[in-house]
């Protein structure tokens, strides 16, 4: 078991690959109640395309498959997995992303006792034809439930608009028709292929002690034949450099509209370093160029085009990335064409300044001690880099390093007119 | 061991509250402010905190006062306007890095409270009066934050619930206000307001952190002193008799939400508040409960059906998102457990399981720096002394007896139902 210390943050991580792949990290909170741990794959909604162990042609899943699976592992024969955590006094859940789907409990007692359940129930499937047609009334009414949300649909008509073949686009829970195709042997198809160790990462962080927590899932999973397994082949079509649509319009049953801009990723291609450093500095540029300090904020609030809903915010995985900066608003038109006129100021270097720099990369480092208070925060975000060969410890350091010019780069490199792109939710009778 | 130490001291019109704790990188500082909920200040109320943390005399303006903000290492202001029973509560937080793990070793906990004074008892105000651009703007953001209730169905068909449910109590009013009082306020009644709220509120601070107690004290009390003040309290008042009624609306909606009130004659600080407290629990609260296994697990009619509570009201809120046509089974289904839990069909495994996930969820909920402000101002809403040990051992010590006495005392009120245009009314 490697450890690692972080001293400007007093914090300690264990670290261990075991044989079969899994990768085990475990973080020791001292004063928290709650211990708190993820058992995640990398298998998201995108991943609907691959070659699936021992065969030889590659399949197409339908949308949503990934998701159906996480909600498919928590029943098994002899019933709910969820009961056996409540009896454990935990608290389980799970969510699916585009790249990820994460299990996790939280629990102040008997810690032992649901670690054990968290890595058994993952690792043992139990679908039938019976319980998977019973889960799609249940998502289909979480389908539905996400159809009324605005915000939800303002956020997916914007990433449907940049991406024209890139399974992002592809909404995580699919669609009642798209789920209705799904069959217990499709589920099994996915998890051969997505679950092996090798492909999963559990972290585990809270009151406990390292050496226990490894010896316990070490011994966990040695008593479990895993065959050592081909790497994984995902299959993606090419997707064009430019957006799909310039601009969608959304009529819903609403009072205020909403307005978001979004600005498709050149080439999102990187890992390690390179990205954490790219995507860091996108996020200083955001800040800079929209922060509640910023002269961009103070123009639009004062002009009445944004309220407290404003909220910027950068994706980045592998394949497919993107800004997105808008929210409520009584003139969608007016501040879409405000925030792009805006974003190409900045591109010519407008509120780039050093001094604009050294406040925002104070204020982000403030931000990181602030989300390291979070158990959730830390294990979710630990995986997320980890996936991308990236660590979560290297934010402040890399924040730290960042000059005026990596801010100008970013912004050279993220802001074409050309990958700009707006979708809007506006009321029915307008 | 106590799960939590807090210390409380009477300060010049306020209280001071302090919880000393390693656990976190930052420090935080929470301003509450509680009066009655009434018509005639609701919106006034609404708007203050809003106006107070856009500026103030030495930050004259949003983004200069913002920029200190981040100089502070992202010091993260916000407020927040909320209902406890009868009660309009506002809270101002300041959450601070403890200097301790930044490599900069100037001490931030003082200038964090020393800016929290400063939008509290300095604002960006002339003779009597806030700055008038200041006010116009946080009168049309408080606008559209009352619009967007209805744009989230989920908050839309609760409020409508609790708006048709309450009808001639204060507890029907939008703690946002009402869209109808904004153009009547201006930037000298609210100034007015201000400072009749700060001469008659019960107010009270906390500071949770990696904190010295003397210090803070004496800074506090350098900052912060008003005149001495008696709360107002709410009388709760009396239930009438219960008669269930159901109200249905119609909207473009995909999805019908099912919303049903219920009066659970309880409230925070009574002798079976604990009970109540695990009756939820096996009723609605969890995923375990018996509305999430028969609504959910065995009729596949809902994604999220759950039930919570309302302890200073005396309210229990079921909330599902369903099919149009799926209404009245729905309801028979919900009825029937509720049937069950009076008739105390529920096994001492389900008590068990209950009482260990609530016991988690607090202990968690101590986990978080606000989740302990919050936990700790129930104590003020309902002028109680509730330690958290004592509140454990009251609701482990809880028997099925109590459990079935409780459930019998809770009444169904509304059952409110937002559904599709099409759909049958």
């Amino acid at each position: 078991m490697e450890k690692i210390i972080f001293e400007q943050l007093q914090e300690e991580l264990f670290y261990e690959k075991l044989d079969n792949g899994l990768d085990v990290y475990i973080l020791p909170k001292k004063g928290f109640n709650k211990t708190y741990a993820t058992f995640t794959t990398k298998y998201g909604s995108i991943d609907n395309h691959f070659l699936p162990p021992g065969k030889s042609e590659d399949v197409k899943v339908p949308d949503g498959i990934a998701h159906f699976l996480e909600h498919k592992l928590f029943e098994k024969e002899d019933g709910d997995v969820f009961q056996q955590f409540s009896k454990q006094g935990a608290s389980a859940n799970a969510f699916t992303s585009f790249t990820r789907t994460a299990y996790l409990f939280s629990s102040t007692s008997q810690v032992e006792r649901n670690l054990e359940t968290l890595i058994d129930f993952v690792q043992e499937p139990y679908f039938t034809e019976k319980t998977v047609e019973k889960e799609k009334g249940i998502i289909g009414q979480e389908i539905t439930m996400y159809d009324d949300n605005p915000d939800w649909r303002l956020y997916f008509g914007l990433i449907q608009n940049m991406y024209k073949n890139h399974p992002v686009s592809i909404d995580i829970a699919g669609t009642i028709e798209s789920i209705s195709h799904i069959t217990k042997d499709m589920l099994y198809e996915c998890y051969e292929t997505f679950y092996h160790p090798s492909n999963m990462l559990l972290f585990v962080t809270g009151p406990v002690s390292p050496e226990e927590i490894m010896g316990q899932i070490k011994e966990n999973q040695s008593k479990k034949e895993y065959k050592n397994k081909p790497e994984i082949q995902r299959k993606f079509d090419e997707e064009q450099a430019g957006v799909a649509e310039k601009k969608q319009v959304l009529k819903m049953n609403v009072q205020t509209s909403k307005c978001l801009v979004g600005i498709k990723a050149a080439n999102p291609t990187q890992s390690g370093k390179e990205m954490l450093k790219s995507e860091l500095s996108i996020n200083v540029l955001l800040d800079l160029l929209f922060g509640k300090s910023s002269e961009n904020y103070t123009e639009l609030y004062g002009a009445g085009l944004i309220d407290d809903t404003f909220s910027y915010d950068y994706s980045q995985e592998f394949g497919f990335g993107f800004a997105m900066v808008g929210g409520d608003t009584n003139e969608p038109d007016v501040l879409a064409g405000r925030l792009e006129a805006m974003l190409m100021e900045a591109k010519a270097g407008a509120g780039l300044t050093a001094e604009n720099l050294e406040r925002t990369k104070k204020k982000k480092i403030g931000a990181f001690l602030r989300a390291v208070n979070s158990p959730e925060y830390i294990a979710n975000q630990f995986t997320r880099y980890a996936f991308n060969d990236m660590d979560l410890f290297d934010v402040v350091p890399v924040l730290e390093s960042l000059t005026l010019d990596d801010i100008k780069n970013a912004a050279n490199t993220l802001i074409d007119e050309d990958r700009f792109t707006v979708c809007q939710v506006v009321p029915k009778d307008k | 061991m106590a799960v939590i130490s807090e210390s409380i001291k009477d300060m010049k019109g306020y209280k001071l509250h302090v919880v000393k704790t390693e656990k976190f990188k930052t420090n935080t500082i929470v301003w509450k402010m509680k009066a009655p909920l009434t018509r005639e200040n609701v919106t006034k109320r609404a708007l203050l905190p809003y106006v107070l943390q856009s500026s103030s005399k030495a930050y004259p303006s949003t983004s200069k006062l913002r920029s200190y903000l981040d100089e502070l290492y992202g010091a993260n202001l916000f407020v927040d306007v909320s209902k406890k029973g009868e009660y309009q509560v506002l809270s101002f937080s300041l959450e601070i890095a403890n200097e301790k793990f930044l490599s900069d070793p100037e001490p931030l906990l003082k200038k964090g409270m020393q800016l929290m004074a400063e939008i509290l008892v300095n604002p960006f105000s002339d003779n009597a009066s806030f700055d008038k651009d200041t006010v116009e703007k946080e009168k049309r953001t408080l606008k559209q934050r009352i619009q967007a209730v209805y744009d989230d169905k989920m908050r839309y068909s609760n409020f409508r619930l609790v708006q048709e449910m309450c009808k001639d109590e204060p507890y029907a009013l939008h703690v946002n206000g009402e869209i109808d009082d904004i153009p009547e306020i201006d930037e000298k009644n609210l100034y007015e307001y201000y400072q009749q709220a700060f001469g008659e509120d019960e107010m009270d601070l906390f500071i949770i952190g990696d904190v010295n107690e003397e210090e803070v004290r004496s800074v506090a009390d350098e900052l912060l002193q008003f005149s001495p003040r008696t709360p107002k309290l709410v009388e709760p008042l009396a239930n009438g008799k219960v008669e269930e009624k159901t109200v249905k609306d119609q909207e473009d909606v995909k999805q019908g939400k099912l919303n049903i009130g219920y009066r659970t004659n309880v409230l925070y600080g009574d002798q079976d508040y604990y009970a109540l407290q695990v009756f939820n629990g096996i009723f609605g609260g969890f995923s375990h409960s018996k509305l999430f296994i028969n609504v959910r697990e065995k009729n596949s009619l809902a994604y999220y059906v759950a039930s919570r509570l309302e302890s200073h009201k005396g309210l229990m809120m079921v909330m599902s998102g369903i099919e149009f046509n799926n209404f009245e089974l729905a309801v028979k289904i919900i009825k029937e457990q509720m049937a069950a839990m009076t008739a105390g069909d529920f096994t001492d495994q389900e008590i068990d399981q209950t009482k260990a996930v609530i016991e988690n969820q607090l202990l968690e909920t101590l986990d978080t720096a606000r989740g302990m402000v919050e936990v700790l101002y129930h104590n003020v809403v309902s002028d109680k002394t509730v330690s958290l040990d004592e509140w454990l051992q009251g609701m482990r010590n809880t028997t099925k007896e109590e459990i079935v006495q409780v459930a019998k005392k809770v009444e169904l009120d509304t059952v409110y139902f937002l559904t599709g245009l099409g759909a049958d009314k």
